[in-house]
């Protein structure tokens, strides 16, 4: 446990030097730059969300033809009702509208799906005031097994943490 | 880490921690009710309960308890409805656009800007509702499957996009405000002590654990969600003024409208942020967060959104002259000098002159005059939309039609209704809810911490 991101940062790039694999951070607040040195991949979710705005145009347009030019084509003060090209500018607002309800829902739902954040479920943070203002960095031994436990406490008793809990799972 | 200018002012003031700031945010929230909050409580509610009577008797008898008439067919119900959706604008635009240009300065007040903004659009939206009369038929305005053809919906109208742009609004500003709400339910969850409460911050933070993979997935999401709602922002108040700009009423028909709508949403958003917030800092105890820099930086915002309406107006008067259109100039010349041209100097000074006493820095840096002059913008705001929406409908083309609008007392009492609401809504919001977002002003707080800048500014040295 830390209690400054700036040197929790220092300690992990130099024990990740070391060749320790550390499992995770948990932190009251984002850390920039903390990502590339604990090997945090960049997420896909900003993708998936064009995918889903793209679903929303295609599903937009498609509703609106089939409501507006081929189930019940209406004369509305003489505008053009005959193809979709033609009537397609009065229909812009409600095919960006959409795009966007799409597009910010589906992103919302994979993002608290992928982060397993769901009502009702369980806190894993392994203290609670690491939603304060302390920061813990999870080191496991089975992901290290080059090292034996000794050698990691040692090496993470190096570092500047201010506290070190040794939990023995399973 | 990121470094600001020493020059810059601080953003948070006085010697804070990580700590602190969590204290003095959870503090409030864990502690008992302050008396003031009980007393405004009060209040509201009080107003609130009134406000859902007169819309009940309103739906029981019919909306004829309002004074629209045959010619003046809107009046309050929709200047009332615009008037919350502009409120509305000002909380998107703070967490979004801000957030895409990187102002720090946001991050004190953007929960509850969101919060505002949220408040508002249900505000807005019980106006068009109760509008239609027949409120339990309210789905209609859905394309659905039905026993008339099916019939659908129109999706060449203006009134129809609205539904679209407002449930949209609406539902993606709650989303916005919700995953920022996470992580600082998950500090409340950690900080309080009794278990009925733990179990409901508990499910409320969905067991946020404050990963570094979930951190990464926040700040993506946070960035896109911005990235999309800013041309929402200016879209949905576009759409807006499209229900009037469409339509062949001198007064209404200006291709000027959706950019002038947009920026006068703005204006009176940010008015009524600065009305919420003067208030809230002092009865929270939060002017270490929300200060003078702040203040000032919203009325410069004010400043310059208050000029283009004023441009606006002014653009709007000299078309209807020079398009040589006897019926526009006429809806303008009885504007300004007709049966209610005392609602169109109302609005004149309040929301083109008052806004330029801001030029003046002490003026603007001073917490009483901002308070004021924001009641008189939204009061100017207000006006803005009953004179749109009033005056041009009062007299149409037929003279043996014309006629004038009077407010009924269901009328007031709908209107005063909905900001009791809202302010009840508000006052919920400010007890129970983390009103600065947590997270975000911890990662400022090195690069715009009073405390941290001046160690800063002395080891330089």
């Amino acid at each position: 446990m830390f209690d400054d991101e700036e040197v929790l940062m220092h300690d992990a790039e130099k024990l990740v030097e070391k060749g320790i694999r550390v499992k995770d951070v948990y932190s009251p607040f984002p850390i920039h730059g903390l990502d590339p040195i604990i090997g945090v991949k960049r997420t896909r979710l900003a993708i998936a969300s064009f995918m889903y705005a793209t679903a929303g145009t295609s599903l937009a347009l498609l509703g609106m033809w089939y409501f507006m030019i081929s189930d019940w084509p209406m004369n509305i003060g003489g505008k053009p009702s005959f193809t979709l090209i033609q009537n397609l500018p009065a229909f812009i607002p409600v095919t960006f509208e959409f795009s966007v309800l799409c597009a910010a829902h589906g992103m919302a739902i994979t993002y608290l799906l992928r982060n397993g954040t769901l009502p009702g479920m369980p806190a894993s943070n392994p203290d609670p005031r690491t939603t304060d203002d302390k920061f813990v960095m999870e080191i496991t031994t089975d992901q290290n097994s080059q090292f034996s436990a000794e050698e990691i406490e040692n090496m993470v008793r190096g570092t500047e943490m201010i506290e070190l809990s040794i939990k023995d799972y399973e | 880490m990121q470094k600001e200018a020493a020059i810059r002012e601080p953003l948070i003031l006085g010697d804070k921690s990580y700590k602190d700031i969590t204290d003095d945010v959870v503090g409030p929230i864990v502690g008992p009710a302050p008396r003031a909050w009980k007393i405004l409580i009060t209040l509201t509610g009080i107003v609130a309960f009134y406000g859902v009577g007169c819309i009940l008797y309103l739906i029981a008898t019919g909306i004829g308890v309002w004074g629209l008439n045959k010619t003046v067919g809107w009046a309050w119900d929709i200047t009332n409805f615009v008037w919350w959706v502009g409120i509305g604008h000002a909380g998107t635009l703070i967490s979004a656009v801000l957030l895409l240009f990187r102002q720090k300065w946001r991050m004190a007040i953007n929960r509850s800007a969101e919060a505002m903004t949220i408040f508002a659009v249900i505000m807005a939206a019980i106006f068009p509702g109760i509008h239609m009369g027949r409120i339990w038929v309210s789905y209609w305005v859905l394309p659905l499957p039905n026993q008339f053809g099916s019939l659908w919906v129109n999706f060449n109208s203006p009134l129809l996009w609205d539904v679209f742009a407002i449930s949209t609004y609406f539902s993606v500003s709650l989303v916005f405000w919700y995953i920022g709400l996470i992580p600082d339910f998950a500090t409340i969850r950690d900080r309080v002590t009794k278990p009925l409460p733990k179990k409901i911050y508990g499910i409320l933070s969905f067991g946020w654990s404050g990963r570094a993979k979930n951190w990464t997935r926040f700040e993506e999401v946070s960035l896109v969600l911005a990235g999309i709602a800013t041309p929402l922002v200016f879209s949905v108040h576009s759409i807006v003024s499209m229900d009037f700009a469409t339509s062949v009423i001198p007064g209404w028909h200006t291709t000027i409208f959706p950019p002038y709508f947009v920026s006068g949403a703005v204006f009176s958003g940010f008015a009524m942020v600065q009305t919420l917030l003067l208030i809230m800092r002092k009865t929270m105890r939060l002017e270490n967060y929300i200060h003078v820099k702040h203040v000032e930086y919203m009325n410069i915002v004010i400043i310059v959104t208050g000029s283009i309406v004023g441009v606006a107006y002014l653009t709007e008067l000299f078309i209807s002259w020079y398009s040589g259109v006897e019926y526009e100039s006429y809806a303008f010349i009885n504007r300004f000098s007709g049966p209610y041209a005392w609602s169109y100097w109302i609005m004149m000074t309040c929301n083109v002159i008052s806004p330029q006493l801001f030029w003046v820095k002490k003026w603007r840096r001073n917490l009483l005059f901002t308070f004021v002059l924001s009641i008189v913008v939204n009061i100017g705001m207000w006006f803005e939309r009953y004179v749109i929406i009033v005056t041009s409908l009062h007299r149409d083309y037929d003279p043996s039609s014309w006629g004038e609008f009077h407010a009924t007392s269901i009328d007031i009492g709908i209107f005063i209704g909905t900001i009791g609401i809202f302010g009840t809504l508000f006052l919920l919001f400010a007890r129970f809810f983390p009103v600065l977002a947590l997270n975000e002003l911890k990662s400022i707080l090195k690069s715009s911490g009073e405390n941290y800048k001046k160690k800063q500014h002395s080891d330089q040295h």
